[in-house]
């Protein structure tokens, strides 16, 4: 009984850090520039499989990483200059389906250039389950939660302990402030575009030899990361990573309990619970509208 | 207004459309022209209803597709399981998802912006999620069979048929929507879109009037979902999928939020350019997620209002 709800909680975990990072990616461009960036999803599958593709192709496993990370953080670039800022003043329904348009654009061509099977990678330290409390746990479980740990840390300290930092925390508080006193807000929307496809695209990495990875596994990533950073609060990063957690457990107990079925019905349900009872999530903040 | 004026921007447009699907089929080289021609009245219906929503009232919906799928399944499950006539199941699967619309719209359409787009999101993501998983009901992810449409008797077939059948509901829809935005009710919903909180203390009923049209953009949606599946005899989750919903909005925006006309234009160019592109079929993923962003950032207002400011711009 508890070994089984152990179990549940393991996996969930782990989903649920993916989520958190994707949901971090998500806050970091909100807070940086207003919009919700649906192509999110996208970076976490161009990391996968950019990965998947390269070491098929002999590339070794850890530079073909590494140029994978690269590679989507060029993307991640690419779309806030090409498509992001020619559409600056646009409505925010605008700018929500050029970043739907972007992500089927993505999907798309990772469909051509890639195909539409299902890929795998080597796990980091094997296929061996560690037992614990009558649990198991997948090694590579133990990598994604400890990266996800120290992308936070990382993440935090950042923003806490740098110049460019404190200027990407500055101008979520206040963009035209941040303007005021001479900083490049553009250049950092530009930098929280880059950041969120790099999070995004070692998430990708590192799930991959979990769950598998295919050219149109994005849209439901991005949908739940958002799930996860709405159900944090949107705008706080803390938020998204509770909140990327709290919805992989509860997904993960909902299919060992309920029905597995409906597992992916439960980010949706939560989205929808979240925004009508308590709209600013959990550690978000009301926003006082000016007339 | 003056009346010339009014006449001018009322009928003229009726008859414009009129005249377009009446002579449309003098160009119509096969059974597959009437084809891609009832599909763009389908959406287009479709896009009328969410235009409303979108364009005068200011409200966005990326889950209107689950309305989409209410229509259809309910024109598949009716006659298979209640032998119902498929014309009763169509204004079934209607009243259904105005009742879905009221019972979701009043908590959801408090929210705005950013938070409305992804509670409407949420909403049809389920509605999708249930139609694949309910299988005894819906036939799963594989959709089941939808009878064909028999109206007095007469059982409704052929492309060509299909393409008069559409073609007269969508002008139907059109003239009705065109009423609404000149009520009071639309002009209220106007008065919401530029500002919601000027419109309130001038005592439009805002929660009323938003879930009033929100309602009125589902039934819309169930109907072109019902005919959709009536039409091609067979249903799939697809047609309530989030893709289907991105389409329509897209369709909305391509055409020109706020133009009745606009709704059209916009459901013709996503239906029958994948069509032309089909020789690049590969490709029609990529496409679709290129012209939507390529319209959004040079075309933001869409096509209809924008050729309407150029040449109003002539003409002085």
């Amino acid at each position: 009984m508890t070994a089984e709800l152990l179990q549940f909680i393991f996996s969930g975990l782990t989903v649920g850090a993916v989520y958190a990072l994707v949901g971090l990616g998500f806050t970091l461009i909100y807070n940086a520039s207003d919009i919700i960036n649906f192509a999110q999803g996208e970076f976490v599958m161009l990391g996968g499989m950019i990965t998947v593709f390269l070491a098929a192709a002999g590339v070794p496993l850890p530079l073909a990483a590494l140029l994978a990370i690269a590679l989507t953080t060029t993307v991640g670039l690419a779309l806030h200059r090409f498509a992001i800022e020619p559409a600056r003043g646009a409505s925010p329904v605008a700018l929500i389906m050029i970043t739907i348009g972007a992500s089927i654009f993505l999907r798309g061509i990772a469909q051509i250039v890639f195909d539409k099977r299902f890929h795998s990678l080597p796990s980091l330290f094997g296929n061996e389950p560690v037992r614990f409390g009558g649990a198991t746990i997948l090694p590579q479980s133990l990598v994604v939660l400890a990266s996800a740990g120290i992308i936070v840390l990382l993440l935090w300290l950042f923003i806490e302990r740098t110049l460019l930092g404190k200027a990407v925390a500055a101008t979520a508080a206040n963009r035209l402030a941040a303007r005021l006193i001479g900083m490049n807000t553009r250049r950092i929307v530009d930098f929280s575009f880059a950041v969120s496809a790099l999070i995004g695209a070692i998430a990708g990495i590192l799930i991959t030899p979990i769950t598998l990875t295919s050219y149109d596994a994005g849209t439901l990533l991005a949908l739940k990361g958002f799930a996860a950073a709405m159900l944090g609060g949107m705008g706080s990063g803390p938020g998204a990573v509770v909140g990327g957690l709290v919805l992989g457990m509860l997904e993960a107990l909902s299919a060992g309990y309920i029905s597995s079925n409906y597992k992916d019905a439960v980010a949706f349900l939560v989205i929808l619970v979240v925004l009508i009872f308590m709209p600013h999530g959990l550690f978000g903040r009301a926003k006082i509208e000016r007339v | 207004m003056s009346v010339r004026s009014l006449a001018e921007r009322r009928y003229l447009p009726v008859l414009a459309i009129v005249v377009l699907i009446a002579t449309a089929p003098l160009f119509f080289h096969s059974l597959f022209y009437y084809r891609i021609g009832a599909l763009v009245f389908i959406f287009a219906l479709a896009v009328v209803g969410l235009n409303l929503l979108m364009g005068f009232a200011g409200q966005v919906s990326l889950g209107h597709a689950g309305f989409l799928g209410i229509g259809a399944y309910a024109v598949a499950i009716g006659p298979t399981f209640f032998g119902l006539p498929p014309w009763a199941s169509l204004i079934i699967g209607g009243v259904l998802s105005g009742v879905v619309a009221f019972a979701v719209g009043r908590p959801i359409l408090q929210l705005r912006g950013h938070y409305l787009a992804v509670a409407t999101l949420g909403f049809g993501v389920l509605i999708s999620i249930v139609l694949t998983n309910e299988a005894e009901w819906t036939g799963g992810p594989d959709g089941m069979n939808v009878p064909h449409l028999v109206l007095f008797g007469w059982t409704v077939r052929g492309a060509d048929v299909w393409y008069w059948l559409t073609g007269a509901t969508f002008i139907g829809g059109f003239v009705l929507a065109g009423n609404m935005v000149d009520s009071p009710t639309g002009r209220a919903l106007q008065a919401i879109h530029d500002s919601e909180i000027a419109a309130r203390i001038l005592g439009v009923d805002v929660a009323s009037k938003k879930l009033t049209i929100f309602i009125i953009s589902a039934v819309y949606a169930s109907v072109a979902g019902s005919y959709l599946a009536l039409f091609n005899g067979l249903v799939t989750p697809e047609v309530a999928g989030f893709l289907r919903s991105i389409e329509l909005v897209a369709m909305v925006v391509l055409g020109g939020m706020g133009s009745v006309v606009g709704a059209l234009v916009g459901a013709a160019v996503l239906v029958v350019l994948p069509q032309a592109l089909t020789v690049f079929h590969e490709y029609e993923q990529a496409l679709l997620g290129l012209i939507i962003m390529v319209f959004m950032i040079f075309l933001r207002r869409g096509i209809v209002p924008s050729l309407a400011a150029t040449l109003s711009g002539w003409r002085r």
